[in-house]
């Protein structure tokens, strides 16, 4: 694409592709990139087009109607030379240059070949979503024990399970469909922990009953697991996994109102897989160097703060979707459209303005699902005593291999953050840079402040030689994406 | 079905499987070792958060097995190598 | 009666202060907005070089601490300041560049430092590229895991009665302006390590507290204020905020001029053991000194103890100005892989900035400050302050003891002192 492009939107889940589709039809030029081999995020995670008919997922799905009504779109658009789709392109750097911004890249498209290259635009929407939040205990780092989002990715994206006997734990709404899926294609669930106490929900009936279509797919998760026979036990916990090459077995606890297990009460169950997952942490990483000014959300994560238009405090910054506040994929294509208003507006786009009544209707409908998704995180919290499972021996930083003992150890010596921790013990310095371990560091040694990641300078991992080469020979805009989506 | 070759063995992968989709097909969860304690690892995150699931791939290290989608012939090398 | 000595800066070059100060047996009370090495101390390689100095002042000190890097390592273990002395390998990659090498490590050794001309580097380092003509292997150079070596060093001086007291200086008192506060043994505010702010030090810049009343002209110090209205009395305050050591002064009515100068370092992924020594090219040698604006890279390539590889050091000044600059990544990457090509499949894990602080001269200010009797500055020291801290520390102790401390004699050191920055009236020139 020669002409300038208009606007680079980082990430193409659900908020990014209602984005970039929002902003193309009010006449922008857009540059949509995304880690992913297919369009759809984590929510609406697919193989890569050419391969869905060997790998049927259609089933594990909700709301592909609108899925494939974007993807209608969004081809439309680039087959008009409007779209720049850029799958399997990271962006590890996001820097303001000018008035604009200019996001650095690495093409991964002949992957494990790796080739950088920069995305120029006045505007930049970073839509890069969430992934779990952990929390470690005794043995989660066996074989054989994933995040529940790692359980669902497989099953989504390459219709694998991995696992015939399945233990699920942790707490939110997020563990049902991924029980569903699993059970759907066959696997064996032998229990849902979920710590929550299933009655915290009607604390905040409000948010709930003015959400019916989320009743509506929790019921039809529920219909599943019933179907299937699932055990969901609440106020209970996965606080160890057993096994060598693999894991054998778990223990699960009923937990005590603080969150602590109740003395004597543990079951051992044999599995041969586990899904855990508290939550989800927000994907900062390219939002924190530029600037912009983060609040705190009712999960206990620091989020992107905005303006009702979905504006970062650093001008022609947007952001859209989880990293506002964890609230789903129908919040989150709300979002999307609320940051591509605001961005045909101040582009002076010659697009009329959306009718105030659908503007109206998206900003209640944000509006609501915000607070249900408040609702949600107040009724799911992360269990206050929940280090009570931890022993000294524990990993914590699964890179490093730092213990909780010895993370118990700086925060004695007086390290009261998790930056202060990783200089002292090096959790959260491999390569992951802390975003497995950062938030049960943070709550090891500063709890009752919201977790702020660490800033990373550096988004993803990028060979020292595609860096070198974009030093030796600038390449500014390497070819666009010639495969389908 | 196509293959890829693992350490030296074949392994079948639907198209569109990542690698690390296609080793859990066969059944395996783990496939790397750790620096420090020698612990088994393979897939936990499964969307390239955690890089434990990090193989070598037709020579190129650090490759995260969960993004990375296999292709007929990739030779994928698990273990460490500690005399690169 | 004890000295009361107030250090403020609990980076590496504040601990090593209040280490050597404490073990003299002075009275020493260390205050930070933060804690311990969170400012340009986390930043740093861990450098402990000879190598990089040409004879003169700082040379004379950067020897003097490197064998007090080693007692340090002795009295606490070097393996809680990951001390490792792996030797420095300079290599040169042209015949002149060699020859204008060896010349210099000549005039280091005739200094006192141990040079040892290298024809075939690849026998030290053999992963480094092909053809390089030449270099000079120092085998004196070292390195530290900075912030570990500054809470070992804080540590101990606690141990030897120190205490940390987290605050931030906002002014100074001093005898003329005695009538206002109280003289003496005042005690102290609340020593616990209250909440801090956990932004600015890791983020840049320091936000300006509230504008100090400057200190009465003249006058002797009696100690510093802070923030929360705390008076930490003072016989002696040493200055030893590093980058920040410029506005401290000021706040202490003792201005110096120490500027930022934003570097970047690059940390790859953990690899087996690749890279033995330090290893850079000769033209940092001239960088180092350099007074071009703008910036400026020449690499060097180190393993540490995790199995990473850095790769610095940019220097660049634009202020406090914290966004990456992907120019700078990019030519420090290719300059790493011209050194060792190995480096084009390794991955970039992650990079970090700091701001180092220097002085117009690019030597540390480190003595007594003549316009206000009590105030010691160690600040300045740019990217040498790993290295430099225990010299730096014994050397201050040595002015508020009057006397040679640890090898360190004032004598010695004169061309670090601040005097050289004033005119004979003590105005700045």
């Amino acid at each position: 694409m020669s002409e300038p492009v208009d606007l680079v939107v980082v990430g193409a889940g659900p908020a990014g592709m209602t984005a970039a589709a929002t902003a193309l039809a009010g006449g922008l030029r857009v540059v949509l990139l995304d880690s992913g081999t297919a369009l759809g995020g984590q929510y609406w995670r697919h193989p890569p087009e050419h391969a869905r008919a060997a790998v049927p997922t259609d089933d594990l799905h909700h709301g592909l109607g609108r899925y494939r009504a974007l993807c209608r779109a969004l081809a439309a658009h680039r087959s008009a030379g409007r779209l720049d789709l850029r799958l399997a392109h990271h962006a590890w750097s996001a820097v303001r240059e000018g008035d604009g911004f200019a996001v650095h890249v690495v093409d991964r498209r002949d992957a494990p070949r790796e080739t950088a290259a920069v995305l120029r635009a006045p505007r930049l929407l970073v839509a890069t979503g969430a992934y779990d939040r952990q929390l470690p205990f005794p043995g989660w780092d066996l074989p054989g024990v994933l995040t529940a989002g790692g359980l669902q990715a497989l099953l989504k994206g390459g219709g694998v399970a991995a696992g015939s006997r399945v233990a699920l734990g942790g707490t939110g709404p997020f563990l049902l469909p991924v029980a569903a899926g699993l059970a759907a294609r066959g696997v064996e669930v032998v229990a849902v922990c979920e710590a929550a106490h299933p009655r915290a929900w009607l604390r905040h009936p409000g948010p709930l009953l003015r959400n019916p279509g989320k009743w509506a797919e929790g019921a039809s998760y529920a219909a599943t697991l019933a179907r299937h026979r699932v055990p969901v036990r609440p106020r209970t916990a996965i606080v160890a996994a057993e096994g060598g090459a693999r894991v054998t077995a778990v223990r699960l606890a009923p937990l005590a109102p603080d969150g602590s297990p109740r003395p004597g009460t543990e079951r051992r169950v044999e599995v041969d897989a586990v899904g855990v997952g508290w939550g989800f942490a927000p994907q900062l990483d390219l939002l924190v160097p530029l600037g912009c000014a983060l609040t705190e959300s009712a999960d206990g994560n620091a989020v992107a703060a905005v303006d009702a238009g979905q504006r970062t405090t650093v001008p022609g910054l947007y952001t859209a979707g989880e990293t506002c506040g964890v609230g789903g994929a129908a919040l989150a294509v709300h979002e999307g459209r609320l940051a591509a208003w605001s961005v045909l507006a101040d582009s002076g786009a010659a697009a009329p303005a959306p009718a105030n009544r659908a503007r109206t209707a998206v900003r209640s409908a944000v509006a609501r699902q915000r607070a249900f998704a408040r609702a949600m995180a107040l009724a799911h919290p992360v269990p206050r005593a929940w280090p009570a499972w931890l022993t000294d021996e524990t990993v914590v930083c699964r890179c490093e291999e730092v213990t909780a003992g010895a993370v118990r150890t700086a925060r004695a010596d007086g390290a009261h953050d998790h930056r202060q921790v990783k200089q002292l013990t090096r959790a959260g310095m491999g390569w992951c840079q802390g975003r497995m371990c950062g938030p049960a560091v943070h709550c090891l040694t500063a709890r009752g402040r919201a977790y702020e990641p660490a800033e990373r300078l550096v988004a993803t991992p990028v060979t020292l030689g595609a860096l070198a080469g974009l030093d030796e020979e600038p390449t500014d805009n390497a070819e666009p994406d010639k495969e389908c989506s | 079905m196509s293959e890829i070759v693992v350490d030296g063995d074949p392994l079948p992968f639907v198209e569109g499987q990542t690698v690390a989709a296609a080793l859990v097909a066969a059944g395996r969860v783990a496939w790397r070792t750790t620096r420090v304690g020698r612990r088994p690892r393979g897939v936990f995150c499964g969307i390239g958060v955690c890089f434990d699931c990090l193989v070598t791939v037709d020579g190129a290290r650090g490759q995260r097995a969960c993004l990375l989608p296999a292709r007929p012939g990739m030779t994928v090398t698990t273990r460490e190598d500690d005399d690169e | 009666m004890t000295l009361k000595v107030v250090v403020v800066g609990a980076g590496v070059v504040g601990a090593a202060c209040a280490f050597h100060a404490a073990s003299a047996g002075l009275d020493v009370t260390v205050v930070d907005r933060g804690p311990v090495g969170a400012g340009t101390t986390s930043r740093g390689e861990g450098n402990v070089l000879l190598s990089d100095k040409e004879p003169g002042p700082e040379l004379a000190l950067a020897r003097l601490s490197r064998t007090l890097w080693d007692e340090a390592g002795r009295e606490l273990g070097a393996d809680t300041l990951e001390l490792e002395p792996k030797g420095g390998l300079v290599v040169a990659s042209t015949d002149e560049s060699l020859a204008a090498l060896r010349e210099f490590a000549a005039r280091q050794e005739a200094a006192g430092v141990r040079a040892e001309p290298v024809d075939r580097v690849r026998d030290l380092e053999p992963h480094l590229a092909p053809g390089i003509p030449g270099g000079v292997h120092y085998p004196q150079d070292a390195q530290v895991q900075p912030v570990l070596a500054a809470a070992a060093l804080l540590r101990a001086a606690v141990r030897r009665g120190a205490r940390f007291h987290t605050g931030e200086v906002v002014g100074a008192l001093t005898t003329r302006d005695g009538d206002r506060t109280p003289l003496g043994p005042t005690p102290l505010g609340p020593t616990s390590h209250g909440p801090t702010s956990h932004g600015p030090t890791s983020h840049g810049p320091a936000p300006v507290g509230p504008v100090p009343e400057g200190p009465v002209p003249g006058g002797r110090i009696t100690g510093v204020r802070t923030a929360a209205g705390e008076v930490l009395p003072a016989d002696a305050v040493v200055n030893a905020a590093g980058t920040w050591g410029g506005e401290v002064g000021r706040r202490l009515g003792a201005p110096v001029e120490v500027l930022p100068r934003r570097g970047f370092v690059l940390v790859t992924e953990p690899l087996p053991p690749m890279v033995r020594h330090k290893v850079y090219s000769a033209d940092y040698v001239a960088n180092v000194a350099s007074s071009d604006a703008g910036l400026e890279t020449s690499c060097v390539v180190e393993g540490t103890r995790g199995g990473t590889i850095l790769v610095g050091a940019s220097r660049e000044r634009v202020g406090f100005d914290t966004t990456l600059n992907t120019a700078v990544v990019a030519r420090l990457a290719a300059q790493a892989c011209r050194l060792f090509p190995f480096l084009r499949g390794v991955h970039l894990m992650r990079a970090y900035r700091g701001f180092r602080p220097y002085c117009p001269d690019h030597l540390p200010v480190i003595g007594p400050d003549p316009r206000v009797p009590g105030v010691v500055h160690a600040c300045g020291h740019e990217g040498a302050g790993i290295g430099l801290a225990p010299g730096t520390g014994a050397l201050v102790t040595a002015h508020l003891l009057g006397r040679p401390w640890r090898d360190a004699d004032p004598a010695a050191h004169t061309g670090l002192l601040p005097d050289r920055f004033l005119t004979p009236g003590g105005a700045p020139q």
